[in-house]
């Protein structure tokens, strides 16, 4: 089985922040990368700062701001065209199913998303549990690796340690510019930051400067 | 957006009287807020396209903030918090309250087509 990485989030920008230091590794040796990306993000609260989204213009901002991220990471982008905070109330079955008919194509190694129960957000929790019920349709022997990502506050003491930590350090140049080209989200995630720390980027590899993931065990 | 100027905000939510308008309404403190201070709640309401008239609509307050009221035939639709507003170039009326970060916190924003689903 040749090595292809689908990674699979609801929202643009969770590629960003969550794996792309891990997806720059995989792009550095050569192997492909394709971004399922559920949503738009349209119900997003940051509107930049000082605003210059609106509700309604903020979808096709955050959808060029993701492509222009693919783009910096040099991956492959399929927008699913969920809408942002629904996914809960999607079937899960229908979603797996949605997800499968990409899988089933690409045939990937190494499936990344998050993991479900441990994931905060409700559409991370619902897209989580969605990919894995997708990945569960391979037969055995054809079923790609899941690497599940939890941000709870309690994971380490319910899972346990990540089996997979990436230091990102070396690549962190590539994850900050991905960051930054969220940019109507990135000024609010990153204004923490800024108000306490000289150099932005430094303070940011503190905070994201590893990417850890759970091996899912089916 | 722009900071909300009352009497002209007055004059726009007029012209939506009395005719049938798609309504959004909503208001959230973020998927997150519990995740980082463990004593919040996570609270947050949306609608958005309900099909509506309003026979009034009025906006009160000063300064910083204000609430914008919508009486219907048999009901009511309220915004409280909004600070800024514009009509874009579909000719909806969009009002929302932002807090100092930027974020959107709520948002009321009138139409006479479907808002894009």
């Amino acid at each position: 089985m040749s090595e292809h990485v689908v990674v699979i989030y609801p929202h643009p920008d969770d590629e960003a922040f969550g794996a792309s230091g891990t997806i720059t590794t995989f792009r550095e040796k050569g192997v492909p990368v394709t971004y399922l990306c559920g949503t738009l993000g349209e119900m997003g609260r940051n509107m930049g700062n000082p605003t210059f989204a609106t509700r309604e213009t903020l979808p096709e901002i955050r959808k060029n701001e993701l492509i222009k991220a693919c783009e910096v990471l040099d991956i492959n982008l399929e927008m699913l065209g969920y809408r942002d905070k629904t996914l809960e109330f999607e079937s899960t079955e229908e979603v797996a199913e949605h997800l499968f008919s990409y899988l089933d194509k690409i045939k990937p190694s190494l499936v990344i998303t998050h993991y479900p129960g441990h994931a905060v957000h409700p559409d991370h929790d619902a897209f989580g549990a969605a990919a894995i019920k997708a990945v569960e349709k391979f037969s055995e022997n054809e079923r790609p690796t899941v690497w599940a990502q939890a941000i709870s506050r309690n994971h380490l003491e319910e899972l346990g340690e990540p089996d997979i930590q990436n230091d990102v350090s070396e690549v962190f140049t590539k994850k900050f510019e991905t960051i930054q080209a969220h940019q109507s989200q990135a000024d609010g995630m990153l204004s923490k930051v800024r108000n306490e720390a000289d150099d932005i980027v430094e303070a940011t590899k503190q905070w994201l400067g590893v990417e850890s993931f759970y091996t899912w065990k089916f | 957006m722009e900071p909300i100027e009352i009497n002209q905000l007055q004059e726009y939510i007029d012209s939506f009287a009395n005719k049938e308008v798609y309504v959004h309404l909503e208001t959230t403190n973020g998927a997150y807020a519990s995740h980082f201070n463990q004593d919040a709640y996570n609270v947050g309401a949306f609608i958005r396209n309900a099909k509506v008239t309003y026979q009034r609509g009025k906006v009160v307050g000063a300064g910083a903030t204000y609430r914008v009221g919508l009486k219907l035939d048999i009901g009511w639709i309220y915004a409280e918090g909004v600070n800024q507003f514009e009509v874009d170039m579909q000719k909806r009326l969009l009002m929302a309250g932002h807090d100092r970060e930027g974020r959107l916190m709520v948002a009321l924003q009138i139409s006479e087509s479907p808002f894009q689903y």
